[in-house]
């Protein structure tokens, strides 16, 4: 068996792989990290383990795996799903990144988002606290907007003041929902454009369950994007592959 | 701590108790950073000594050359001619802006989105928890950029500043202009100092300047080999001791270093694997404790071969051509000089990604990290050339844009762990 932990800032992603049979799990990450990892990885017996997210060189030394970057591992989980995948974007819970890759789905070009938590998860999920939404009703709300509102800012907590005199002026919370997100696929928009796109275009990480961010990415880059079933665990596939293809990984 | 230090820096009225609190940071960060390093050159133990005791001996230095009437210069970039302050008699130092242990405090009074240099420099006079500012007699800034420019205007209302209008353009008007301003600093420091330039002195200022210029390029000459002899993280410390040191002391001490490090090539003996990526950092300076990025990039297994900055190749690439004789030639000579430094602030500024490719080549690098401090707005624009040049060089890039706080760790270590792993290939 071979297995392949993402340890994000939200959430702690499993893949194993047991003679061709894959394997995956999700799970919060809360407060110790290490120890959800240590419970879930506690009954499989592998070979080897690569570790890869926010986490990794946290519980890599601790649980005797190799780390990978998520930039290599996203780029190895996408190419694998999709062999003519050229271009990944993940959002995840702080980062967000679009990532070009080669034929053979080596990394050929990265951008990601510098220190703030704009255009990532966390700045949905703050906003969501503010419009006082589950993050997961999120996307719908904003898809029932009726109209086009603009938020500016994208630095969180100019953003969130934003919201807050939105508010005080009486405007919907959908309308709202959906400038924040339209605020998002503007940022991830500019950052693909420097990057040069590349069909097939495949949409992963926690944010690519938000059908809104979908629908606008969508538009915005005028072409059908792929988000695989199980679009949080694709960092993980990746860690999986490596752990059981590779012999390349950075100490 | 010993008591003569402390009635020391009672007597400059530094804030006693807040740099406590910034030497307290130091220690283990330099622990952490540098002496942690495995296979050092012994020739560092000169540099972890004066970092060691880093507000103590040369700040004495250069109370003591106050004390029988030598005056001391303080500067915050390459642009200030140090030549004619040693040529009066002065004292050239370059002082410390690479900490985020000054930045809340000029946060008070400066906008916050401000570059870090900018507010780190500030901070330290604001703060009075910096000797070398205390010690000093005149501030020299210099309009490299607004933000710079600006500042030096209310640091002006703490301690004597004097500012040099550096040109934007590379024009004859400009250097025009800047043959101007070094005339007019000349009279400034014979004002400050009593003391008369004359060729014969700033004759011998060019040459003490241009051995240490001299004995840079042979350190930068020595990392071009693989394996490295020396840590990017070593040969950034000594070029940022360059900056505040005794000229003639810093010069042998690099030699020392030098011949240390040409009996490792010989051993072949490296620091870091031959198959390390090598990295070529590139943009903003680096003003010392400043060891982010090096930190980083060294801690994921490349090892930094080269700085194209102002605490890196742009400090003494270029020498002052030895004219003989003639003090107006040689202040034209000084003059000329300094205007061949490829800052950002000039437009255009193409000499600058013209250096980036030939030192990437020269350097055997495999990939080229460019570095801006955030609000740095010059550099961060040259970025979006520097990375169309390298990409036709068939160079890979990593655009970095950071200040001096740890926050950031997490994404930066991310990054750099996927460029390595990019170039590896």
């Amino acid at each position: 068996m071979y297995a392949g932990l993402d340890v994000g800032s939200r959430t702690i992603k499993l893949v194993t792989v047991d003679q061709g049979i894959f394997e995956d799990c999700v799970i919060e990450t809360g407060v110790n990290p290490l120890l959800r990892c240590r419970q879930l990885i506690a009954s499989k017996n592998y070979e080897r383990l690569v570790v890869t997210g926010y986490g990794r060189h946290l519980v890599a030394p601790v649980l005797h795996g190799e780390v990978v970057s998520e930039i290599k591992a996203f780029a190895l989980g996408a190419h694998c799903l999709y062999p003519d995948c050229r271009t990944v974007i993940d959002i995840g819970g702080q980062d967000s990144k679009v990532i070009l890759l080669s034929d053979h789905g080596d990394v050929r070009k990265f951008e990601m988002n510098d220190r703030c938590a704009a255009g990532t998860g966390k700045f949905l999920e703050i906003m969501a606290r503010t419009l006082e939404v589950d993050l997961t009703e999120m996307g719908c709300l904003a898809l029932s907007a009726t109209r086009q509102l603009r938020i500016n800012s994208l630095c969180t907590v100019f953003a969130e003041s934003e919201v807050v005199s939105l508010i005080a002026r009486g405007a919907k919370t959908n309308d709202i929902a959906l400038g924040l997100h339209e605020a998002i696929a503007d940022r991830i928009t500019g950052m693909v454009r420097r990057i040069g796109l590349q069909p097939r275009v495949v949409f992963a990480g926690g944010g690519s369950l938000n059908q809104c961010l979908v629908t606008l990415l969508k538009q915005k880059l005028d072409l059908d994007l792929t988000v695989p079933s199980s679009p949080q665990i694709v960092g993980a596939l990746g860690a999986t592959i490596l752990a059981r293809d590779g012999n390349f990984v950075v100490s | 701590m010993s008591n003569e230090n402390i009635q020391m820096w009672t007597d400059l009225k530094i804030d006693l108790k807040s740099h406590d609190l910034l030497l307290n940071a130091l220690g283990p960060a330099f622990q952490d950073i540098y002496l942690s390093q495995k296979n050092r050159p012994a020739g560092m133990a000169f540099y972890d000594f004066v970092v060691g005791d880093i507000h103590g001996i040369r700040v004495k230095e250069l109370i003591q050359h106050a004390k029988n009437g030598g005056k001391v210069v303080a500067t915050y970039c390459v642009f200030v001619p140090e030549e004619l302050v040693w040529a009066a008699g002065g004292i050239p130092v370059g002082l410390c802006a690479g900490t985020q242990f000054s930045v809340p405090m000029a946060e008070t009074v400066l906008p916050r989105n401000t570059c870090a240099l900018i507010k780190s420099s500030f901070g330290f006079k604001l703060g009075r928890v910096c000797p070398y500012v205390q010690v000093s007699h005149l501030i020299v800034g210099e309009t490299t950029c607004d933000g710079k420019k600006k500042m030096f205007e209310i640091l002006n209302q703490y301690q004597p500043v004097y500012v040099m209008e550096v040109p934007n353009k590379k024009t004859e008007r400009s250097r025009n202009l800047w043959h101007g301003e070094v005339l007019a600093f000349k009279d400034v420091i014979e004002k400050l100092t009593g003391n008369k330039i004359t060729a014969e002195n700033l004759g011998q200022a060019i040459e003490l300047v241009n051995q240490r210029r001299l004995a840079l390029q042979r350190l930068y000459n020595l990392r071009k080999v693989s394996p490295v002899p020396i840590s990017g993280k070593d040969a950034l410390l000594a070029i940022q001791v360059s900056f505040y040191d005794d000229a003639k002391r810093d010069t042998q001490m690099l030699t020392a270093l030098c011949d240390e490090l040409d009996k490792r090539i010989a051993a072949g003996q490296g620091v870091a694997p031959a198959n390390a990526p090598r990295i070529l950092i590139s943009g903003s300076p680096m003003a010392i404790p400043n060891w982010k990025l090096h930190h980083l990039i060294e801690s994921s297994g490349a090892v930094v071969v080269c700085e194209e900055s102002c605490t890196g190749t742009r400090f003494f690439s270029e020498l002052v051509k030895p004219t003989q004789s003639n003090l107006d030639e040689q202040l034209k000579a000084v003059a000329d000089r300094y205007m061949n430094i490829h800052c950002a602030c000039f437009t255009p500024n193409d000499e600058r990604f013209d250096d980036v490719v030939r030192l990437a080549k020269e350097y055997q690098v495999d990939g080229v990290v460019h570095y801006n401090l955030q609000f740095c707005h010059t550099y961060a624009n040259e970025a979006i050339t520097m990375e169309k040049k390298l990409e036709d060089a068939g160079i890979p890039l990593l655009r970095i844009e950071t200040d001096y706080s740890d926050e950031d760790a997490g994404q930066l270590k991310t990054r750099i762990e996927a460029f390595l792993e990019m170039i590896k290939h």
